[in-house]
């Protein structure tokens, strides 16, 4: 199958036009299947989780009932950005499987709210948090090898806990990174092919096939980004395990005991002066 | 070397002689058939192999899709009524004088005499660029060649503009909106009536068609109510050539007046953009007003609100915001 619409340009030329779009079908089966095989691997299957101990262990009365994860401002960017990309997705997809209406003002406009809050995350990220925390470092990458060969039975050391994002909430953000990116430099580009207040048409800009390469390249990344949604929602509001990670980014926290269940306390320090006064008054 | 463009494509040329065969038949090949009426648009695409459908379904053997009826509830056309038999019927010229104006002077009387007014309402558009093959929006591609600095636009869309500037070229469409007309449209879940200026879509709900007919629909029949029965009637086409053309602009109104004001109205225009548009704010602004100069040179003044002109297309404004005057004010008071 091809996965590109192709047309004839006006001078003879083959150029691609867009993605086949039985492509947003293809995504949609690769995330149930994913929901599927992962639900059927966890109640069937997986091993308890094992963690390599800490050393030295943590001191329970030190760590706040209440650990501080996600900030005000860090929360309203997740939901803000949430409900923008759920807009854009249905936006550019629901009129491809049958549902017309007029979506293209509504996905310009939800495309440059989400471009705005994509620099104000890079900046908000870059001075105001810990830039580093959401990429994955070396740990990760050693302990994702320890994971494998523990997967496939061979032996390998039980990988340490996480520090304050899990490995697979780092490569759930990489790829949202790479999708969205793509999503929003193609997405401004092809805003100069339709009326917008922020800048004059400008159809000839590129020549057809680069303008056919960057509509594939927006519609690969709004495919790949339906499917990455679809996995993210499900682990988030699906899966039991990953409930403290919605709670933490609900309410800006998650308990000493999730806490001290799956992350290091040395990769992630918690400031014990944040915590509530009813957890400073706590003797446990 | 040039592209010998005059004979068509192969396809399986099926005949139906019910609207219940010839839904099956549109049922069972779905995208793959096309639904030739009188031809004139069709036969151009055909020849130019711009289309290629592997199936193409000729209505002309449907007898009841034929014919203009009276009913209980005004009067019946039949889908494949040619244009001609629309203009002479005795009660249309009586009563809908409005229709059977715009129907005569669609084109010339050959295509007339050919042309049927299902054909006439769902024709496609005429942009050239789309015509030639040209990978558009309206063909599905990613571009529109004729909303650019440089592109040929002198005929396309003020208004309504969504990526494509295309506009519709039909005549009797402003016409049948303006007297209130059903569409009854035969789909797969049974007979589906639209008000006529339902049957349309721009191309903010659907670039690649003019209407609402999806594949497996038919347009079986068009009934118009006799609430506007007699009003007073206004239309009138420009076009480039007079003797035969597409509108540039045309502009079809049905008024009640009592006692110097207007009672009732409804006023559509076409060739502004991809669809025909009924002018609501217009006519909510002229309920109980004179129909005099003033009236009309308010209402043109309000029709045009909001065009957005192209490179070659803005001498449209003044047209419509006239015509629009002289369908509210008469022919005497425009300007």
């Amino acid at each position: 199958m091809n996965a590109l619409q192709w047309a004839i340009d006006p001078w003879g030329k083959l150029v691609p036009i867009h993605i086949v779009w039985l492509l947003i079908w293809a995504a949609v089966i690769a995330g149930l299947l994913f929901f599927i095989v992962h639900a059927t691997y966890v109640r069937y299957f997986a091993k308890p989780r094992q963690f390599a101990a800490e050393v030295p262990p943590p001191i329970a009365s030190e760590i706040p009932a209440r650990v501080p994860m996600h900030s005000m401002v860090a929360r309203l960017y997740h939901w803000i950005t949430a409900a923008t990309m759920f807009t854009l997705l249905f936006t550019a997809f629901l009129p491809r499987v049958g549902f017309q209406f007029p979506w293209v003002t509504w996905h310009w406009i939800a495309g440059s709210v989400m471009t705005v809050l994509v620099i104000f995350h890079i900046f908000h990220a870059s001075f105001w948090m810990d830039f580093w925390a959401i990429w994955p470092d070396r740990i990760d990458i050693t302990d994702a090898g320890h994971r494998i060969r523990r997967f496939f039975g061979r032996p390998a050391p039980p990988p340490r806990k996480a520090a304050k994002y899990t490995f697979d909430v780092k490569l759930s953000h990489g790829a949202f990174m790479v999708a969205g990116l793509t999503m929003i430099v193609t997405g401004v580009l092809m805003m100069s092919r339709v009326r917008t207040i922020f800048f004059p048409r400008n159809p000839y800009l590129f020549s057809d096939m680069t303008w056919g390469i960057i509509y594939v390249l927006h519609g690969l990344a709004g495919v790949v980004l339906i499917a990455v949604v679809m996995v993210h929602v499900y682990f988030t509001l699906i899966r039991p395990e990953y409930r403290p990670l919605l709670n933490a980014m609900i309410f800006g926290w998650m308990s000493r005991d999730s806490y001290l269940e799956e992350y290091d306390t040395k990769r992630w320090a918690v400031e014990a002066m944040i915590s509530s006064p009813e957890s400073r008054n706590r003797k446990d | 070397m040039a592209t010998i463009r005059d004979i068509m494509p192969a396809f399986d040329l099926l005949q139906p002689t019910s609207i219940a065969g010839a839904r099956e038949l549109l049922e069972q090949h779905g995208r793959d058939a096309w639904v030739l009426a009188g031809g004139l648009d069709s036969l151009d695409w055909l020849k130019d192999r711009i289309k290629k459908p592997k199936v193409v379904v000729d209505l002309t053997g449907i007898e009841e899709l034929k014919g203009v009826r009276s009913t209980s509830d005004g009067i019946e056309i039949g889908a494949m009524t040619t244009l001609t038999k629309v203009v002479q019927h005795p009660v249309i010229k009586e009563k809908y004088g409005l229709l059977a104006k715009a129907a005569s002077v669609v084109a010339s009387p050959q295509i007339r005499n050919q042309g049927t007014i299902g054909g006439n309402v769902s024709q496609d558009a005429r942009c050239w660029y789309y015509r030639a093959g040209w990978p558009c929006y309206r063909a599905g591609g990613n571009i529109c060649y004729a909303d650019t600095p440089v592109g040929r636009n002198s005929e396309h869309a003020i208004l309504h503009a969504d990526r494509c500037v295309a506009v519709n070229p039909s005549d009797t469409a402003p016409a049948l909106i303006a007297l209130d007309a059903k569409f009854v449209i035969a789909t797969r879940k049974g007979e589906r009536v639209a008000d006529a200026e339902d049957y349309f879509v721009g191309p903010d709900i659907d670039i690649t068609r003019l209407h609402i007919l999806q594949p497996g629909d038919l347009l079986t029949a068009i009934r118009i109510p006799p609430a506007l029965a007699g009003a007073q009637f206004y239309f009138e086409k420009v076009r480039d050539r007079n003797v035969w053309d597409f509108p540039l602009l045309n502009v079809a109104s049905a008024m009640v007046v009592s006692g110097g004001k207007i009672e009732q109205i409804r006023i559509a225009v076409n060739g502004a953009a991809a669809r025909p548009l009924r002018l609501k704010t217009v006519e909510r602004a002229v309920l109980g007003k004179a129909p005099n100069a003033a009236t009309g040179e308010m209402a043109g003044e309000l029709a045009v609100k909001g065009a957005v002109p192209l490179q070659f297309n803005a001498y449209k404004i003044p047209l419509m915001r006239n015509l629009v005057k002289r369908a509210i004010g008469g022919v005497e008071e425009a300007v």
